[in-house]
């Protein structure tokens, strides 16, 4: 394909941070004109990776050759400078200024000293054009949508001489029309000569785009691989170092048949602009699994049939009577409970200790008045961290300390010590060791063998499968079906998340 | 999507017309009711008067408010990135006496001058720097500055003191009359802050920067834009102003006074929001402070009009404030859902 | 762990002895405490009385700034309650009956609870920021105090009100006794009951708080109701000293000397876990710096030069730089012989910032959403 010296090229990267190992001698290669990606679990030091070509981290050894010559970037700045660019997930944009502004700011074309607005508008009319956006580049970015923000900042990428471009989860926000957009926009820039880096856990959407894969596992280089010579199994594989075959939970217990009455029945539920006209049935002792594309509604659909989030429509039954519950506090003494995808920041209160995490909704469901006494926190937080092996087991921690695994444990610990009878999990493995995600999973399980509902939210298809009775798949703000698990392969509930249109069973 | 060289012009019907100006310029939106209000406010008052819009009483407007324009065009600087100044009264005051002093001592105005604006300057300077490399909160900064500021004032004098120079008096007793209008050389140096600071914020990088900070300090940062030694900067700007207020201040009263400007911080940020800048940053325009300071002029000058106590300048201040507050907040909360 | 700052009323309480041990040494007679007609006196004693106004503003003031909130309009607040009570008294025929005086007593506080009710309605309910919904009170808040008195200073002669400020009570000012009970209820009320942690929650996360079902509007709400009705304690504390109702000057910057205190106890501007020993300390040490000021013949008008230091200071010794520098200070003395290397590998912690616990980091997400 093209061979010759790589573009960009990284040979020996090593990163500590204190005694962890983030990245174990790595090599990596760019070539331009090519586009390649960057696969491995969570942890496995994909983004290290990325700090360190971009200049945001500094590396302890190894070498960064940028066309033949040795560079060394001390800030991501002076990557930028350098011609290697990096879209980010979240959007680094200002939502406030016009979108010919975000593209130009920091190099503006100037007349007498004084910013030139008309060249300004030319320019970013020639890089809109180039991206084939149709959008009036006066107007503010705010008012777009995340994929026309996430184009708006590629083109802000390759408005200068770009050489190399970092693609960071370009398409988790995007629908079907939009990734395909976003795809023609790549395969340009490839026939540009740029070298594009492209960072996703798709793999479909890898094998349809990119020239070449680099899989890390655990900080160390496992191969580079051809994607027309690759199998998806085989990359897996690589992956996760064991076969997908061997990751299976203990089976659950049967679950029964549709004739019990759900406990928690939702009909035509509608949050604008999030979620529309969702019918979905809890069932005591079942899992109810929920996949789909992020941004597709999964969060909304849980916040509004928690009561978290107001109806615009729709009625919610809980035990055959219908309820309106207006917020969290009022679906707690329902005994419907919701954990937030958003750890740190809607979960944790890290500035508590551990033993005050678990006890919060305790408490706060008791009310301000009647504190729960200080024997009996300890007593309820002691017994948790046993029951969910919180590590480490101090209570009086701050848990904020914790890593994510333990911090989800505690808000797990929290939820529960309410003696909910549903439990609504929102992402509760993301961003967890696959150690921990494991144990999490099982619990699940074991709460649904104990009597819950539990509705189970994640973006990792396998998790969904693994884990869940019956999947529901949501897509741009719709329930599409729902579907028993043992009917669904990844592959298959993949093509109902991903694409819209008849695709079903 | 069709793949176009120019981005098609939208259709010409209204109601795409409209689309379009709401997503440019929706952020006018505020400044735009602060212009409808001080429309209502002249109607009003010539209505119940009789003769208020007269030329006279509109350069009195201006002559009388000199000061708070100036300190007006430096604090929309500061809040549009997002952060406060509660030294400018202060600074205002301390300014005005340090040079009423100096020119009592003999020293030249030319000198004296520059003097009051790098006093100015300095305690902008320090709040800068507090803010921006020592991570303290604005509004502790600020109010170090205030304290700063107004003690600094009192070391200078405890009293009063006249100011004789009469190229400082020159500033405020000179008219320049065109007809029945008139304008003062203070009058035409707070107008002249005011199409500097358009021009800064609207045309050079700087002033983009200012909003960009507003809008995402992250990503002006990731952008490569200077954003530390922007945020030092408007801190400066705002202080320059207040020595340029003092100055204002000072031959508008014909002293210096240590006491001047107690609360004038208030009044300044309220001109600032009620013209139209989000406390929160990122939006803003230096005409709408300048309307805002209009707003707070024509309703001084009302009750001065009706006899009444000044005091209720501050409480009519106080509500406007508030509506306005709340409508923007309202307008915020409605357009967060429609995401 | 043996750093910096072992206990978190640490430094406060040094600061404190600091300042009592400048003012003993450069004046004998500051601690000296003399009894006579069976009421005390002394500087110490003059500290205690002096400092009760700002002793209540601060209390409400750090349950307000717990919720990461704060309220500017404690000082109009004081003013009009002053004027309220005082303008009660003196439309009475019997301005020394304890009836009346209560009555104008009862009514200063419960107009200035519902000062903080408005306030609280603002923030709780409307989700306006506190900086600028509590300027509105105070921009307008005196105002309406000079519309209460007429555009007056209102004097009144009554003794039962005089007590407030200038009484005593077993040798102590009677001022002293309002601070303490004041102290007493907001520790009972804070830490006996669930409140205090509720508080502390809502203010480190607001979000997680309210999907843990804790009812955080009422809390919030409850706080600014609070500092309202402190507020309107220190007006009458403040009228009674002077004997009128003076709306300008009444609690004049006290928000900001309240809020100084409050950060000088360690409890965060950010909001979160706030100390009520630790404002009691800043209001003890700011009352004790006015008064070194004082005594060393500095004009009561420079004084907020003084004022200004401090303030500088404390941001200084709380600013994150200053711990990093003399941290690397420390450390880089400490390496004339230790391991270099363990230095670059926590400097890098230190860089990488919340990545290091190895599980997660900003980044490193590949399932984050962006909405």
């Amino acid at each position: 394909m093209h061979e010759g010296t790589p573009l960009l090229e990284l040979t020996g990267a090593t990163v500590r941070f204190g005694a962890e190992v983030a990245l174990d001698g790595v090599d990596f290669r760019l070539f331009s004109g090519e586009v390649h990606s960057l696969m491995g679990e969570n942890g496995a030091g994909k983004s290290t990776l990325i700090k360190a070509i971009t200049g945001a981290l500094p590396m302890d050894a190894g070498v960064l050759r940028l066309d033949g010559e040795t560079v060394q970037f001390g800030t991501p700045h002076d990557a930028q400078t350098a011609g290697v660019r990096t879209v980010y997930q979240e959007i680094d944009l200002l939502p406030n200024v016009s979108v010919a502004e975000n593209i130009v700011l920091g190099r503006e074309p100037r007349r007498f000293g004084l910013i030139d607005w008309r060249r300004t508008r030319e320019l970013a009319c020639t890089v809109l054009g180039e991206l084939g956006l149709d959008i009036d580049p006066a107007s503010k970015l705010g008012v777009h949508s995340l994929a026309v923000q996430q184009l708006v900042a590629i083109g802000r990428a390759i408005s200068t001489d770009v050489k190399v471009l970092v693609l960071d989860e370009p398409t988790s926000s995007l629908d079907f029309d939009e990734v395909s957009e976003l795809f023609r926009v790549i395969r340009d820039l490839k026939l540009r000569g740029v070298a594009i880096l492209f960072v996703s856990h798709f793999l479909d959407q890898v094998y349809e785009v990119c020239d070449r894969v680099t899989v890390l596992r655990d900080g160390r280089l496992i191969g580079e691989y051809l994607t027309r010579e690759v199998l998806r199994i085989d990359l897996v594989q690589a992956m996760l170092g064991r076969s997908a075959a061997a990751l299976h939970t203990r089976a659950r217990a049967d679950f029964g048949d549709d004739a019990t009455e759900p406990y928690l029945s939702a009909r035509g539920v509608t949050v604008n602009p999030g979620i529309e006209d969702a019918d979905v049935d809890l069932r005591e002792g079942e899992v109810f699994g929920v996949a789909g594309l992020l941004g597709a509604g999964r969060t909304e659909l849980a916040r509004a049939i928690t009561g978290i989030d107001r109806l615009d429509a729709g009625i919610i039954r809980i035990s055959g009577t219908r309820q309106s519950p207006r917020g969290p506090h009022d679906a707690i003494s329902l005994g419907v409970v919701y954990s937030s995808e958003n750890r740190r920041t809607e979960g944790i209160v890290d500035g508590l200790s551990v033993r005050e995490n678990v006890t919060l909704a305790l408490q706060a469901e008791r009310g301000m008045l009647r504190r729960i006494p200080s024997w009996r926190q300890q007593e309820l937080a002691a017994s948790w961290i046993e029951a969910l092996d919180i590590r480490p087991p101090d209570m009086d921690r701050p848990a904020g300390t914790l890593s994510g695994g333990n911090q989800q444990k505690v808000l797990l610990a929290r939820l529960l010590a309410l003696s909910p009878r549903v439990l609504v999990l929102d992402e509760p493995t993301r961003g967890i060791d696959v150690g921990a995600k494991v144990e999490i999973q099982n619990l699940v399980g074991d709460l649904a063998d104990n009597g819950l509902s539990v509705m189970f939210i994640s973006a990792e298809l396998e998790e969904v499968l693994r884990v869940g009775n019956r999947v529901a798949i949501v897509r741009d703000g719709c329930i599409v079906d729902t579907v028993p698990a043992e009917q669904l392969t990844v592959d298959s509930l993949l093509a109902l998340v991903a694409r819209p249109g008849d695709a079903d069973g | 999507m069709t793949r176009t060289d120019k981005p098609t012009r939208p259709q010409t019907s209204l109601a795409a017309r409209y689309g379009t100006f709401m997503s440019r310029h929706s952020s006018i939106l505020p400044t735009f009711a602060a212009v409808v209000i001080l429309f209502l406010l002249f109607a009003g008052a010539q209505l119940y008067f009789g003769n208020f819009l007269t030329p006279s009483n509109l350069s009195a407007l201006l002559l009388n408010n000199a000061y708070l324009l100036i300190l007006a065009v430096g604090m929309t600087f500061v809040i549009v990135t997002g952060g406060i100044d509660l030294s400018v009264g202060s600074v205002m005051a301390f300014t005005g006496i340090l040079g009423a002093k100096l020119l009592a001592d003999g020293l030249p105005a030319v000198l004296v001058i520059p003097l009051m604006i790098a006093g100015g300057a300095l305690i902008g300077l320090l709040i800068g720097v507090l803010v921006q490399y020592f991570d303290v909160q604005p509004f502790i900064a600020s109010l170090a500055g205030l304290f700063l500021a107004r003690g600094l004032a009192f070391v200078v004098s405890l009293s009063s003191i006249r100011v004789e120079d009469p190229a400082v008096l020159w500033l405020q007793s000179t008219r320049f009359r065109v007809g029945d209008w008139y304008i003062t050389p203070t009058g035409i140096i707070a107008l002249l802050i005011v199409v500097i600071g358009v021009l800064v914020m609207q045309w050079t990088r700087f002033g983009r920067t200012i909003y960009a900070i507003g809008g995402s300090e992250q990503s002006a940062h990731l952008m490569g834009l200077n954003v530390a030694r922007t945020k030092v900067l408007v801190y400066v700007i705002s202080g320059v102003c207040g020595g340029l207020a003092g100055l204002a201040l000072t031959a508008y009263s014909g002293a210096g006074y240590p006491l001047n400007g107690v609360g004038t911080e208030l009044d300044t940020i309220a001109a600032v929001v009620i013209g139209g800048t989000l406390l929160t940053g990122g939006s803003g325009y230096v005409l709408g402070s300048m309307i805002g300071v209009l707003v707070y002029g024509t309703i001084t000058a009302v009750i001065s009009f009706m006899g009444a106590e000044q005091s209720w300048t501050r409480i009519i201040i106080g509500t406007l404030l508030l509506l306005f507050i709340v409508v923007q907040r309202l307008i915020v909360a409605r357009s967060e859902r429609r995401k | 762990m043996k750093s910096l700052v072992t206990h978190r009323l640490f430094w406060p309480v040094v600061a404190l002895i600091a300042l009592i041990a400048i003012n003993t040494a450069t004046r004998p007679s500051f601690l000296s405490v003399t009894m006579r007609d069976g009421q005390l006196y002394g500087s110490i004693i003059d500290i205690l009385r002096n400092s009760a106004p700002l002793m209540l503003v601060a209390l409400g003031m750090t349950l307000v700034i717990a919720t990461r909130g704060i309220d500017l309009s404690v000082g109009a607040t004081m003013a009009v309650s002053g004027a309220v009570a005082l303008t009660i008294i003196d439309a009475s025929p019997t301005p020394h009956e304890p009836s009346v005086v209560a009555l104008a007593i009862v009514v200063a506080v419960l107009v200035s609870l519902v000062l903080g009710t408005w306030n609280g309605f603002l923030v709780s309910v409307l989700g306006i920021q506190p900086i600028i919904a509590t300027l509105v009170l105070m921009l307008a808040g005196r105002g309406i105090a000079l519309l209460i008195t007429d555009g007056f200073i209102t004097t009144v002669n009554s003794d039962p009100y005089k007590f407030m400020a200038q009484g005593y009570i077993l040798g102590f000012p009677f001022a002293f006794y309002v601070s303490i009970v004041a102290i007493a209820v907001v520790v009972l009320v804070e830490r006996r009951t669930a409140l205090g942690v509720l508080t502390e929650a809502v203010g480190i996360n607001p979000k997680a708080s309210h999907l843990a079902g804790v009812r955080s509007r009422g809390i919030v709400w409850g706080a600014y109701i609070a500092s309202g009705a402190m507020a309107g304690i220190a007006g009458i504390l403040y009228s009674s000293n002077i004997m009128a109702a003076d709306a300008n000057a009444a609690g004049l910057y006290i928000e900001l000397y309240a809020i100084l205190a409050v950060v000088l106890g360690g409890t965060s501007l950010m909001g979160g876990k706030f100390s009520i020993a630790g404002t009691v300390i800043g209001v003890f040490t700011i009352q004790t710096l006015i008064s070194t000021i004082t005594f060393l013949g500095v004009p009561p008008a420079a004084s907020p030069v003084f004022m200004a230091t401090a303030v500088i200071i404390v941001v200084l010794i709380q600013s994150r730089r200053v711990h990093r520098a003399v941290r690397s200070l420390i450390r880089s003395l400490r390496s004339l012989g230790g391991s270099a290397e363990g230095d670059d590998a926590s400097a890098r912690t230190a860089q990488a910032g919340s990545g290091s616990s190895g599980d997660e980091s900003a980044r490193d997400e590949t399932k984050v959403t962006s909405r």
